[in-house]
């Protein structure tokens, strides 16, 4: 039986992890290598990093960390920001990573992500929307192009349709706030893809992991918990298990 | 020959890195090649692999890659470890977007998973953690528990009828999760991404005795 996961994903910033508050404030949170030895020793079921300054300054993606990163990763590691060319993902797969993330490109070149599965196979392309709700609807956000009048399940229904592999939906409402994960968003989700959702933003404690999944998620995402609270990946996973839903063993 | 010499085939298909990193990590170096030569010194060749079927023979063909590795494996018999794609590669033939052909080394097809049949929908890609159930003992399992946890990626499964299976593993029904047929050994799941289970994979395979 597949097995629910639990995902750190940490943003890269200045040579550094980060971890966003609501997509501003950043805390830094450690150097890239040790912290994926960490997750790593961890037995993490998978490691997303997010370049924001690739993402967001146009900047080429930082291999260099990316392969160093990788090299700590015995477990799936995701890449994304900054992803605009097909040349792109072949340099950060080369680097070591096993799925590529993609936000913005994907948002305005729906063939991108056509192209990107017929090549590496939809297995390998997560698209990755961020919501927000404004007078309660949900919307979709970019940092560079704002608020967009975009209905965030009809775009994760068009990447599908493209051929991406996997959707990791943030709120950002949620996101570092420790209150939960959008559940209500989560609903409109469920047994809507073929597709596995990653819903990320809002865990802080591993009762909002359970409520995630009851909901509609396949897998959660989270950061601000594994950092800035006594809570491991693995006191998560227990607190699922103790829900009946299906968790990985780890065999020491 | 030099002893144990691991060769990871460089035929541009994705995580080579990883398979090597993880080599490493069980102390054994392993070469990413497609030298044609490099290949033929090797002791045992690992055929990783993630993306499309068609590429990935196309790839095999453009680099000549596939009268080498018919004749180091399926004459030679040299221990082969087919990882993914590199497993799936392996059969007959493989229906992803269109009918084509493999490495056919073992009587098998390769076909996508299709639950519009079934009550509970189960999403594709198979992505994810999923156990292992054993079929019988198997070298490359020894010291990993039974239905132990790996890493699957994949949209396709192997489908066959020779009595090769050493694994299977349910997602809806049970798939055919490896093989081994003689010298050849396949999995669909990632070792080289499923932590202490999987490297100790990797080591098992490090240390399988040579065929001839």
């Amino acid at each position: 039986m597949l097995k629910h996961r639990v995902i750190p994903c940490v943003l890269l910033k200045d040579w550094q992890l980060v971890k966003s508050i609501g997509f501003d404030s950043f805390r830094t949170i450690g150097h890239p290598t040790s912290t994926a030895r960490i997750y790593n020793a961890r037995n993490v079921d998978e490691l997303i990093v997010l370049d924001i300054d690739a993402s967001l300054n146009d900047e080429d993606i930082n291999t260099e960390i990316i392969k160093d990163i990788a090299d700590e990763c015995f477990m799936p590691l995701t890449i994304g920001g900054g992803i605009n060319t097909i040349e792109d993902i072949y340099k950060v797969l080369n680097a070591g990573a096993d799925k590529i993330s993609i936000n913005s490109k994907a948002l305005n070149d729906l063939d991108f992500i056509k192209k990107a599965s017929s090549i590496f196979g939809s297995q390998c392309i997560v698209c990755s929307i961020d919501v927000k709700k404004v007078d309660g609807v949900y919307k979709v956000f970019t940092k560079k192009q704002g608020l967009l009048d975009i209905n965030p399940l009809e775009l994760a229904k068009k990447y599908q349709e493209y051929g991406a592999g996997e959707i990791l939906l943030t709120s950002i409402d949620k996101e570092g706030s420790t209150q939960g994960y959008d559940i209500d968003l989560i609903k409109l989700f469920k047994n809507e893809l073929e597709i596995p959702i990653i819903l990320n933003g809002g865990m802080g404690k591993p009762e909002h992991a359970v409520e995630a999944i009851q909901n509609g998620a396949d897998a959660v995402a989270a950061a601000y918990i594994f950092h800035f609270s006594q809570y491991t990946p693995n006191d998560i996973k227990k607190e699922l298990n103790e829900n009946g839903i299906s968790i990985r063993k780890i065999y020491e | 020959m030099l002893n144990n010499k691991i060769v990871i085939i460089d035929y541009h298909m994705g995580n080579l890195r990883s398979v090597q990193k993880a080599f490493e990590k069980m102390g054994c170096d392993a070469i990413i090649t497609n030298d044609h030569e490099m290949i033929r010194s090797a002791s045992k060749i690992v055929l990783p692999g993630v993306g499309a079927f068609k590429d990935g023979m196309k790839n095999l063909y453009e680099l000549g890659l596939i009268d080498i590795l018919n004749e180091e494996i399926i004459k030679k018999k040299k221990p082969f470890l087919g990882i993914c794609l590199g497993m799936q590669l392996i059969a007959k033939k493989s229906y992803e977007k269109s009918e084509t052909n493999g490495l056919a080394w073992i009587d098998a097809e390769v076909v996508k998973f299709d639950f519009k049949d079934n009550d509970k929908k189960f999403k594709i890609p198979h992505v994810g953690w999923n156990n292992v159930k054993y079929k019988n003992d198997n070298k490359l399992f020894e010291h990993i528990p039974d239905n132990s946890d790996f890493y699957f990626v994949h949209s396709y499964y192997f489908k066959t009828d020779e009595d090769i299976v050493i694994s299977t593993t349910d997602y809806g029904f049970d798939f055919i999760s490896s093989v081994n047929k003689d010298n050849i050994y396949a999995f669909q799941f990632h070792p080289e991404k499923s932590q202490s289970v999987g490297l100790k994979l990797i080591e098992n395979f490090v240390n399988l005795k040579e065929h001839s």
